[in-house]
């Protein structure tokens, strides 16, 4: 297991290399929900006004 | 041969309903591919003989550098569709690549530095393939802040379509760059016409890795395309079914 870890000498870069990578995959999913909640809620807005008016 | 599977995809709420029906048949694959990649290559293949096991820093930086190029590509495409025939779809795909293809730079240009540092003996050269790159980033960050710094959508979507058409030279640009200069980088060696010039063991791992990441990509555009859809459209009725909780 420590042998994996040390990555042969190379663990200070494969290591930060899989994180930052995975870091983005992560953040893109977190990010397009948060985008997609941002529209649904303000879409939900809109319309709700325009309900009332009319 | 009817054409109207693409009207249909000009539609905002029949795209509405089909990115949010496709979605997790995207997703996750790309969750079981990107998992399989990762266990082949950090725990199956066999290490490199000249970089040891720092050569598996390619399973990460490979499908990056890989999402950077084609999700820039399906914007230019998607702004052009848009440009040229009008269709506000295909400008809402055009303005969702380009916070991914962004990320996926950014994650190209580091893992890429990781890997120079122990092979090249520096994290960073203003070399063809890494500064063409790095313009990459740029087109990607000027394409948001010029849609961002435009208040009529469809001014955005038009200025932006003709900007990210404009940036497409760049990318045979960055592909070609270790043919044309004299790079650091190493030649293309998976999606060279030759023979694979790696070992099964090896390869599979990474194809893998390229297709799980492109899967994730479709994923995540379906997901962002949603909110771009419903931020184009303001009162249409389609959005009351559409939004209701």
């Amino acid at each position: 297991m420590s042998d994996f870890l040390a990555m042969g000498g190379y663990a200070a870069f494969v290591w930060p290399a899989y994180a930052v990578t995975f870091a983005v995959v992560v953040l893109n999913i977190v990010w397009a929900r948060r985008t997609l909640a941002r529209s649904l809620a303000e879409a939900r807005r809109r319309l709700s006004v325009s309900g009332e008016r009319s | 041969m009817t054409w109207t599977w693409f009207h249909r995809l000009g539609s905002p709420p029949y795209v509405y309903a089909l990115a949010a029906r496709l979605t997790p048949w995207f997703a996750w694959p790309a969750a079981v591919l990107i998992l399989a990649g990762l266990w082949g290559g950090l725990m199956l293949a066999p290490p490199d003989y000249q970089q040891g096991e720092g050569f598996r820093i390619i399973y990460v930086h490979a499908p990056s550098a890989w999402m950077s190029l084609m999700v820039y590509t399906t914007m230019a495409v998607a702004a052009a569709v848009g440009l040229i025939w009008r269709i506000k779809v295909a400008h809402a795909v055009a303005a969702s690549c380009a916070p991914i293809g962004a990320s996926f730079t950014f994650a190209a240009l580091v893992t890429g530095a990781l890997w120079g540092e122990p092979m090249w003996g520096t994290y960073w050269e203003w070399d063809p393939r890494l500064t063409s790159e790095l313009i990459l980033l740029f087109l990607y960050l000027g394409y948001m802040g010029l849609r961002a710094g435009i208040e009529d959508p469809q001014r955005a979507d038009r200025a932006g379509a003709v900007l990210a058409i404009v940036g497409v030279v760049n990318v045979p640009i960055i592909h070609y760059s270790v043919t044309w200069w004299n790079s650091l980088h190493q030649a293309p060696s998976v999606m060279s016409l030759a023979k694979p010039k790696m070992p099964l063991s090896m390869l599979t791992p990474l194809l893998l890795m390229l297709l799980g990441f492109t899967l994730f990509f479709v994923a995540v555009l379906l997901v962002r395309l949603r909110g771009e859809v419903l931020s184009r459209e303001r009162t249409a009725s389609w959005m009351r079914e559409a939004v209701a909780r």
